[in-house]
């Protein structure tokens, strides 16, 4: 205790508790959260609290409207809309949770390598960043998943792809000023190697930056997902995706407008969620707005 | 020279690419280094000292900059030219250094334990469990009050000079026979400077550690140093024990560092310095660097100077003060 009465004036360094803190005071954030949780659970838990079996088809029930014992109606197939929503969260959060933590790890560790390596070999790196960044998502999305055929792997690896540039981008900016520091330094001099010094010591360092590009860009990867779906590229039917259901809902939109707008509902919900999320931690974390 | 010494460097030369061209920022230096020796390097800012230091650590590469020439004894074993992954090996376990930021030299988000414990998992394969025990020690040798708890804190919760006791707790942690201390008091305020500088004493005595200290604070070194060698534009320029480099000092460019120390017993003077500069890297002359400033510039120093004896082990790079020019001493060599 009396090493801290020592240091009295040392400013406290700005780290993930005072980030998360200050995202928590923020109503905006707190909402932003609760909406993401509850998406979560209902998907974690849809075997259990879904009423029927998205897959189960009732001809005699077909296109029923909400209420009773379809609380959001049914299908063209007589499906339950909402058990189906509920299935589909999951094909949603797999495939958008599953791309972001693949190009976080892959864009990112070429964002910190680049960054750290620097010069020509840095420049390049960039550049093919540059490139890939100049194709919309959806288009490269597209592509990829024309490519390689539709399926729940493909599609990860489809919007996986489209957000490795962005990640890139993020992990080197704060990679370039950190390994100009003299921690950096003295790591040399204690003799770690390069790739101790990226993953032990410059990684932490840059996390909080990283970790906010991927709520931002969880939120387009949903969007991403949706859009494949939504002309058929995405999971397969009978597999229940939010995109499918808002493309099925199309055909029949003007006598049962809800079997497009709840999938779209939903859809709009989470993507909401997530960016008032991202928006909250982006806030948080902003140095320029920290010390207000 | 009795033993080998622990750290022998002979003409070292540094280059840096400035604009495409290869400059040398370090021009033949050469000195030796005893255990349990401390040698104080001074100059003013941008004579080389750093550049030296971070040479003999090997730090110096490609493509920003290189070892262009001469050769570094790490007791007895030849270490420039060494590949970084043999450099890998030597750095914080046969040769530490302690930086001049205190404040930025930890990585804020590991705690300091971690820290320290992590030169002597590499290096010493311990477990972490054991190195961490070994850093508890290492804290008490430093004088870090309550080391088990102050182990599990992070850089931020400590002062400057506390940051520093760790900096010096992580260079010494595998016990390494040469110490490099690039400026280790700058940063701290007089009163933590004399105690750093107190433990550093006492550090090199029970490890027989040979210390390179490099400073510009001339008080700093009549603390600590057993021999200086005056450092400017890339060479050294003087050399000898420090008694007789501050009862006697030979080369002008010494004299006006002492001459620019304010004086307490002078109550009117005012500061002097030293007028001009330090020529740049892509425009060094050939004879004396110093010349363009000396105030005892006279024929000959335009010819390349020699680093002469001038009295025991007390050398100087000055026809002025030693009589000898480049010719003589080409000539008494043969």
């Amino acid at each position: 205790m009396s090493a801290t009465a020592e240091a009295p004036a040392v400013p406290r360094m700005p780290g993930w508790r005072k980030a998360l803190g200050k995202a928590r005071s923020n109503p905006t954030t707190l909402i932003g959260a609760v909406i993401c949780l509850v998406i979560l659970a209902a998907a974690i838990l849809a075997p259990w609290i879904a009423p029927h079996d998205p897959a189960e088809q009732d001809i005699m029930t077909r296109l029923a409207a909400p209420g009773g014992d379809y609380p959001l109606g049914t299908d063209q197939f007589g499906r339950d809309i909402l058990s189906r929503l509920l299935w589909g969260a999951r094909i949603s959060l797999t495939v958008s949770l599953g791309a972001i933590a693949v190009a976080c790890v892959i864009g990112g560790t070429i964002g910190m390598v680049s960054g750290y390596i620097g010069g020509r070999f840095d420049l390049f790196v960039m550049q093919v960043m540059d490139v890939m960044l100049s194709f919309p998502s959806l288009i490269l999305g597209l592509i990829v998943v024309a490519l390689l055929g539709p399926d729940l792997v493909n599609l990860v690896v489809a919007i996986a792809l489209t957000a490795i540039a962005p990640f890139a981008r993020i992990a080197r900016a704060p990679t370039l000023a950190l390994k100009e520091r003299a921690f950096i330094e003295a790591g040399h001099a204690l003799g770690y190697s390069h790739l101790r010094i990226i993953f032990r010591h410059i990684l932490p360092n840059i996390l909080p930056e990283v970790m906010v590009m991927t709520s931002l860009w969880m939120a387009t990867a949903v969007r991403v997902e949706a859009s494949l779906s939504f002309i058929g590229l995405g999971v397969k039917p009978p597999t229940p995706t939010w995109g499918g259901m808002t493309r099925d809902g199309f055909e029949n939109i003007l006598d049962s407008p809800w079997l497009a707008v709840f999938p779209g509902f939903a859809i709009l919900l989470l993507v909401l969620g997530l960016n008032m999320v991202g928006d909250g931690l982006r806030d948080a974390t902003d140095p320029k707005l920290r010390n207000e | 020279m009795l033993a080998k010494a622990a750290l022998d460097v002979e003409d070292l030369r540094t280059e840096f690419r400035i604009a495409g061209t290869w400059r040398a920022a370090v021009r033949g230096v050469s000195f030796s280094l005893e255990r349990n020796e401390t040698l104080a390097l001074v100059g003013e800012s941008g004579c080389g000292k750093s550049v030296t230091a971070l040479s003999i650590m090997g730090l110096v590469q490609p493509p920003l900059g290189r070892v262009a020439g001469g050769s570094i004894l790490l007791d007895g074993q030849e270490v420039a030219g060494l590949s970084e992954a043999q450099w890998e090996t030597l750095r914080g376990d046969r040769i530490g250094m302690i930086f001049q930021e205190p404040m930025t030299s930890l990585n804020p988000v590991m705690t300091v334990g971690d820290q320290v414990a992590e030169a002597l998992v590499i290096h010493k394969g311990l477990s972490r469990a054991a190195a961490l025990e070994k850093t508890r020690a290492l804290f008490e040798e430093v004088k870090i009050p309550s080391p088990a708890t102050r182990l599990r804190e992070y850089p931020h919760q400590f002062s400057g000079g506390m940051r520093q006791r760790v900096m010096i707790a992580m260079a010494l942690a595998c016990e390494p026979a040469v110490l490099l201390a690039d400026e280790p008091t700058t940063a701290l305020d007089v009163t933590i400077q004399a105690q750093v500088l107190g433990l550093l004493a006492d550090l090199r005595e029970r490890h027989g550690m040979a210390v390179l200290f490099i400073t510009h604070n001339l008080g700093v070194v009549a603390q600590i140093a057993d021999r200086v060698a005056v450092m400017y534009a890339g060479q050294i320029v003087e050399e000898g024990p420090v008694a007789n480099i501050f009862a006697a000092p030979a080369h002008p460019y010494t004299r006006a560092l002492f001459a620019a120390i304010p004086r307490l017993d002078q109550p009117h003077q005012a500061l002097s310095a030293i007028p001009g500069r330090v020529p740049p890297l892509d425009a060094m002359p050939v004879g004396c660097a110093f010349a363009s400033r000396c105030p005892q510039k006279r024929a000959g120093c335009e010819e390349p100077q020699v680093l002469v004896p001038i009295g025991a082990a007390h050398r100087a790079r000055c026809h002025v003060a030693t009589g000898a020019t480049a010719c003589a001493a080409a000539v008494l060599n043969e």
